[in-house]
C-alpha cells in the first residue's frame, strides 16, 4: 500500500475537540450576542475545524515534512538568490520590543524601531549608491509599482505627462511589464543583442519623446552584466528619461558595482533575495525602494527624519505619492536584513558576491559540455542553459527538472527567461561547498546521459516524491480552490 | 576571509579559479567599467554574532512594546492571544526557508497549508473563491478596486464612511493614474443607506463597506448589499478583524462580490506593522480577474490527490503587461499562520475571542461613558471598537494615561468629521475588569 498523504484538516475534525482554550472575558455578563443587531448576527453555521493540539501539530509537521526549503537541500533556483537563512536573524525580530510594537504607539515608544528604519535606509542607500530609501513596499513587484508610480508623478509635476512607455528589454523578469502597466504606463518590448546584452544601436530605434523611462537588472536575468550600462543610462537621460533598477540580481554586484553608479535614478532591493531573509514558501519579502535626490520628494509618506527631540514621522511631503501599504513596511523582514548586512560588513558582501559569481562560474564550466550555453560568456552570479546538447529522444528541460527531484535537488529556475529556449536558470549563490557543486554537476552529468540511454524514465520522472506529475492542465480547467 | 554565512574555503577558491581558467575571482568583474568598480566601497565594518544581538536588543530596550502596557490601541492592527503553537508549527524549517511551490511534487506541504488557508477563508467570509494571500488590507484593497474597474468599465469608487484612513490612503495612490473618482462619504450617525443611495449613479464601479467599520460600527447590512448590486456596481467588503466573524455573520451571506481585508489577527503578532496578511475572495464568476496565486487541487499520474498553483495565465511571470496584477512573492507564511490560528482555535475558540472581545468593548464604553465630561460617540451598534470624546484638551490626556502605563487608544483625526478630541478605544480578549476599571479610575482623575 503506498503511503497516504496528510488528509484535510476539514477531514479529521470530529465535533467537541479543542486545542486552544483562549482567555475569558470576566465583565458582569452581558449577552455578547444581544449586543450585536439580529440582522448581523452570525446564522450561517461556522465551518471551522475542530481538532486537538496534537492533531493540529502533526498535521502541520507532516506538512513540513513534505516541502523543501534551502535547509533541507540545494536551490539553485535563477533569479530567486536562495541563499542560506542564518538563524541568527529568525531570534532577533521575535524580541519583545519589536514584536508587540503597535505600529500607532506614540513616537516616544518606539525610538528604537524608528531609528532602526532610519539606519537601515542609510545602509542601503551606501550599498545602492542612491540618495534616499523608503522601507515601505512589500516585495520586489512592490517596489517596482511604487517606483512606476513615483516616476508619474513626478512626469505629472514636470508637465510631462505625453511621455507614457516605459522600456523593458525581453529578457526583464515579468514584474516589470506588469508594474510599469499598472502604474499606467505603456510598455515597449526591447530586444537583446545576440550577445544577450542590450546594445546602444539597438536601443536606439525606440528613443523617443514619449520615453517615460528604462526598467533594467543589471546584471540581466542571463546572468551577464551590462557592460554598456553606463552609455545606456545617458542615452535615456539625454531624452529626458529615468532609469530604473530592478535589484533582483544585486547579489552579483555587492560591494563591487553600484546602480547609483550606474546612472540609475530609482531602485529596489529583494531583501528576501540579496539579504538572505528566508522566503517563507512565497512570501513575506520586502521591497525597498531608493531613489537619486531628484526623486526623494515623490517617497511614499511618511518618511522617518532625525531632529533634536529624536526619531519623527514626517507626513510634510506635498510632492509625496502617498502610502503604498498600510503602515509602514515589512519591519520583521527590515529587522532580518539589517543583521546580514551588519554580520558581513563590506568587506563580507563583497565576497559574498564573489563567491556567488565564482560558483556559477564554475558550474558553467563543468556544464557546458553537456547543455547547450546560448550565451557563452564568463557569467556573474547566474547563467541559462538551453537544454541538452545531445538529445535524440527529445528529452525536455521540464524532464530534467523533475529528475532532479529525485535526487533531493531543488531544481532550476525552467523556461525562463523567454527569450531562451528550454531554458534552465541555475543560481548556486554563494551558499555552496565545492563538494555540493561537484556533486550536482555529477547529477547533471548523469541526467545527459541517461537522455541518451533512457530517456522514458526521465520522462516520467519524478519517482520518490510523495505525489508524482500533477495535472496542472486539469487543475486549470476545472479548478478546484476550496474543500 | 573565512565568515560563517561564506562557506568557501580559500583552498576550494583557488580550485574553482582554476578550473575557469582564471587567475583571481576579481577577473570575472573586469567586465564592470572600471569607473564604476572604483566608487562601490562603502564604510560597514562586520561583526560577530554577539556584538550583532548586542546592537538589535539595544534598539528593542529603547521601545516600550504594547505588551509592557496596559493597551486600548486597535485602529487597523489587532492584539489578541496568540496559542503557543502557532509560533511553534510555523517556524518549522521547510516552511520557512522554501520558495513559492513551483515544483509541486517537492512542496505538497504547503501547497496543500495554502489550499487549507483558501478554503478557511472562504469560509469564513461566506465567499466562493479566496486566492492565497496579497500583501496586507489596503493593497488587497486597491486590487479589488482595479478588479470593479475593469469589471463593470465604470469610473466611480464609492467608499462609506468608517473606512480605515491607510486603506483610504493607499487606494488614493495606487488609483491615481486611473481615470477613476474616489468619493469618500462624510461621516453620518443616519442611515448610511439613505446616504449612499443618494449618490449611486450609473458611473459607480463598487461601493466599499467596512465590517465592523474603522469606529467599529456595524453598517453593514443585506439591504445595503442590494442596494449597491441594484444600481449595478460591486458591493466590496473590508474587514479589518476577521475575528469578529466569529460571531458575525458572513458577507458572502449578504450577497458580497468581494470581501477583502486584513488578516493579521489571526495569530500574526503586531510587529511594528509588518509583515501582516491581506486576503481577498471573491465570487466565482470573478475568479479570472482575480490578483494574486491560487492553488488548486488535482490528481497525479497515479491517480492520487495533489495540489499545484494554478490559472498562472493571470499572473505577471506568464501574461506580463497583461497581467490582472503586478504580485509575486505574497504572505505565504503568513497565511500559513492563519491557518494554524484557525486550526487551532476552531468554531468554538474563534467566537469566544469575539464574545470576550464584544463584552469587554462594551463593558468599557458604559464604565467610560458614566465619567463626567466623557461623551460616548458610538450610538450606534459597534462590535469591538468604540468612539468617545473628552473635554480634556488631548495631549494631556494622553501623556497623563500614558504616564500611568495605559495606551489611552487612537487618537482620531479632526478631518474624520468625529471632533477635535474624539477617541478610538479597542478592548480584545487580554484585557480584564480590573485593568479596565483601574483605566476608567485614571481617566476620571485625568478629567477632574
Amino acid at each position: 500500500m503506498k503511503k497516504a498523504g496528510p488528509v484535510l484538516l476539514k477531514e479529521c475534525s470530529r465535533q467537541g475537540r479543542r486545542a486552544y482554550l483562549p482567555p475569558v472575558s470576566d465583565v458582569p455578563p452581558t449577552e455578547g450576542e444581544e449586543l450585536i443587531p439580529s440582522f448581523c448576527r452570525r446564522q450561517t453555521p461556522l465551518n471551522l475545524p475542530e481538532l486537538s493540539e496534537m492533531e493540529v501539530t502533526r498535521h502541520f509537521l507532516q506538512l513540513a515534512q513534505r516541502s523543501f526549503g534551502v535547509d533541507q537541500g540545494f536551490y539553485p533556483l535563477g533569479s530567486c538568490t536562495m541563499k542560506y537563512n542564518p538563524k541568527l536573524l529568525e531570534e532577533l525580530p521575535r524580541l519583545p520590543g519589536f514584536e508587540d510594537l503597535h505600529p500607532l504607539q506614540d513616537e516616544s515608544d518606539l525610538q528604537g524601531a524608528l531609528a532602526l528604519i532610519h539606519y537601515t535606509e542609510k545602509v542601503l542607500a551606501a550599498i545602492t549608491g542612491m540618495d534616499a530609501f523608503t522601507p515601505q513596499p512589500a516585495a520586489g513587484a512592490h517596489g517596482e509599482l511604487t517606483g512606476m508610480l513615483i516616476l508619474k508623478a513626478a512626469l505629472k509635476d514636470r508637465g510631462e505627462t505625453h511621455r507614457n512607455l516605459i522600456l523593458i528589454p525581453d529578457s526583464a523578469h515579468g514584474t516589470n511589464p506588469a508594474s510599469a502597466a499598472l502604474a499606467g504606463f505603456e510598455v515597449q518590448k526591447i530586444p537583446s543583442s545576440p550577445d544577450g546584452i542590450l546594445e546602444p544601436q539597438m536601443l536606439k530605434p525606440y528613443l523617443s519623446p514619449r520615453v517615460a523611462g528604462l526598467m533594467l537588472t543589471n546584471p540581466n536575468t542571463l546572468g551577464l552584466f551590462e557592460k554598456n550600462i553606463l552609455t545606456v543610462t545617458r542615452m535615456i537621460h539625454e531624452i529626458g528619461g529615468e532609469v530604473y533598477y530592478d535589484g533582483a540580481n544585486l547579489n552579483a554586484i555587492m560591494g563591487w558595482a553600484r546602480p547609483g553608479d550606474m546612472g540609475f535614478d530609482l531602485v529596489h532591493l529583494n531583501l528576501h533575495k540579496t539579504f538572505a531573509t528566508p522566503h517563507g514558501g512565497g512570501g513575506p519579502g520586502a521591497g525597498p525602494l531608493g531613489v537619486k535626490a531628484h526623486l526623494a520628494p515623490y517617497l511614499p509618506v511618511p518618511r522617518v527624519v532625525e531632529t533634536e527631540e529624536g526619531f519623527k514621522w514626517d507626513y510634510h511631503a506635498p510632492r509625496s505619492i502617498g502610502k503604498v501599504k498600510g503602515f509602514w513596511g515589512h519591519f520583521a523582514v527590515i529587522i532580518k536584513a539589517l543583521a546580514y548586512l551588519l554580520s558581513l560588513g563590506y568587506a563580507g558582501l563583497k565576497q559574498a558576491s564573489a563567491d556567488a559569481v565564482l560558483a556559477a562560474n564554475y558550474l558553467q564550466t563543468q556544464l557546458k559540455e553537456a547543455y547547450k550555453l546560448p550565451y557563452d560568456h564568463p557569467c556573474m552570479h547566474e547563467f541559462v542553459l538551453g537544454g541538452l546538447k545531445e538529445n535524440p529522444a527529445e528529452v525536455r528541460t521540464l524532464d530534467l527538472a523533475k529528475a532532479l527531484l529525485d535526487y533531493g535537488v531543488h531544481p532550476p529556475t525552467v523556461y525562463f527567461p523567454l527569450i531562451v529556449a528550454e531554458a534552465l536558470m541555475i543560481e548556486p549563490t554563494e551558499s555552496v561547498t565545492l563538494e555540493l557543486l561537484d556533486s550536482f554537476v555529477a547529477m547533471m552529468k548523469e541526467l545527459a546521459e541517461k537522455a541518451k540511454t533512457e530517456p522514458e524514465t526521465l520522462k516520467a520522472a519524478p519517482y520518490t516524491t510523495p505525489v508524482r506529475r500533477l495535472n496542472e492542465t486539469g487543475a486549470a480547467r476545472h479548478p478546484v480552490l476550496k474543500w | 576571509m573565512g565568515h560563517p554565512y561564506l562557506p568557501l574555503t580559500d583552498a576550494e577558491r583557488r580550485q574553482m579559479e582554476k578550473a575557469i581558467g582564471i587567475e583571481n575571482y576579481a577577473d570575472l568583474f573586469q567586465v564592470i567599467p572600471e569607473e564604476i568598480r572604483a566608487k562601490a566601497t562603502f564604510d560597514l565594518p562586520a561583526r560577530t554574532e554577539e556584538e550583532v544581538k548586542k546592537l538589535f536588543h539595544q534598539w528593542a530596550a529603547l521601545n516600550t512594546p504594547a505588551s509592557q502596557l496596559i493597551s486600548f490601541l486597535g485602529a487597523g492592527a489587532y492584539e489578541h492571544a496568540i496559542p503557543a503553537a502557532v509560533p511553534y508549527i510555523v517556524n518549522q524549517s521547510q516552511f520557512i526557508t522554501a520558495y513559492t511551490p513551483y515544483q509541486p511534487e517537492l512542496n505538497q506541504g504547503l501547497l496543500q497549508a495554502f489550499f487549507e488557508f483558501q478554503s478557511l477563508i472562504a469560509d469564513l467570509t461566506g465567499m466562493e473563491v479566496a486566492n492565497a494571500s496579497m500583501y496586507d488590507g489596503p493593497t488587497a484593497l486597491a486590487e479589488a478596486l482595479f478588479l470593479a474597474y475593469h469589471v463593470t468599465k465604470r469610473k466611480e469608487i464609492i467608499l462609506l464612511s468608517g473606512l480605515n484612513p491607510e486603506a483610504v490612503q493607499v487606494v488614493r495612490t495606487y488609483t491615481a493614474n486611473l481615470p477613476v473618482t474616489i468619493h469618500p462619504l462624510p461621516f453620518t450617525e443616519d442611515d448610511p443607506q439613505e446616504q449612499l443611495e443618494a449618490v449611486l449613479n450609473e458611473g459607480t464601479a463598487a461601493v466599499i463597506i467596512q465590517y465592523p467599520d474603522f469606529y467599529g460600527r456595524l453598517t453593514l447590512s443585506p439591504e445595503l448589499v442590494a442596494a449597491v448590486k441594484a444600481s449595478g456596481a460591486l458591493a466590496i467588503v473590508y474587514i479589518n478583524d476577521p475575528v469578529c466573524l466569529g460571531l458575525l455573520e458572513p458577507p458572502g451571506a449578504f450577497g458580497a462580490d468581494l470581501v477583502v481585508g486584513e488578516a493579521q489577527a489571526l495569530g500574526l503578532p503586531l510587529s511594528f506593522g509588518g509583515p501582516y496578511l491581506g486576503f481577498f475572495t471573491a465570487k466565482k464568476e470573478y475568479l479570472r480577474h482575480m490578483p494574486g496565486r491560487l492553488v488548486g487541487k488535482t490528481t497525479d499520474l497515479d491517480g492520487r490527490d495533489g495540489f499545484v498553483l494554478t490559472l498562472q495565465t493571470r499572473e505577471q511571470h506568464i501574461r506580463r503587461e497583461k497581467a490582472t496584477s503586478n504580485i509575486c512573492s505574497n504572505q505565504a507564511l503568513c497565511a500559513l499562520t492563519a491557518t494554524v490560528y484557525l486550526s487551532l482555535l476552531g468554531p468554538a475558540g474563534l467566537q469566544e475571542v469575539a464574545l470576550s472581545t464584544v463584552r469587554n468593548s462594551h463593558y468599557l464604553y458604559n464604565q467610560l461613558t458614566r465619567i463626567p465630561g466623557v461623551r460616548g460617540l458610538s450610538s450606534q451598534p459597534f462590535f469591538h471598537e468604540f468612539v468617545i470624546g473628552l473635554s480634556r484638551p488631548p495631549a494631556v490626556f494622553t501623556r497623563r494615561l500614558r504616564e500611568k502605563g495605559f495606551i489611552p487608544g487612537y487618537k482620531l483625526p479632526p478631518e474624520s468629521g468625529r471632533g477635535q478630541d474624539a477617541y478610538l478605544f479597542y478592548t480584545s480578549e487580554l484585557r480584564t475588569k480590573t485593568e479596565m476599571d483601574r483605566f476608567c479610575e485614571e481617566i476620571e482623575r485625568c478629567i477632574q
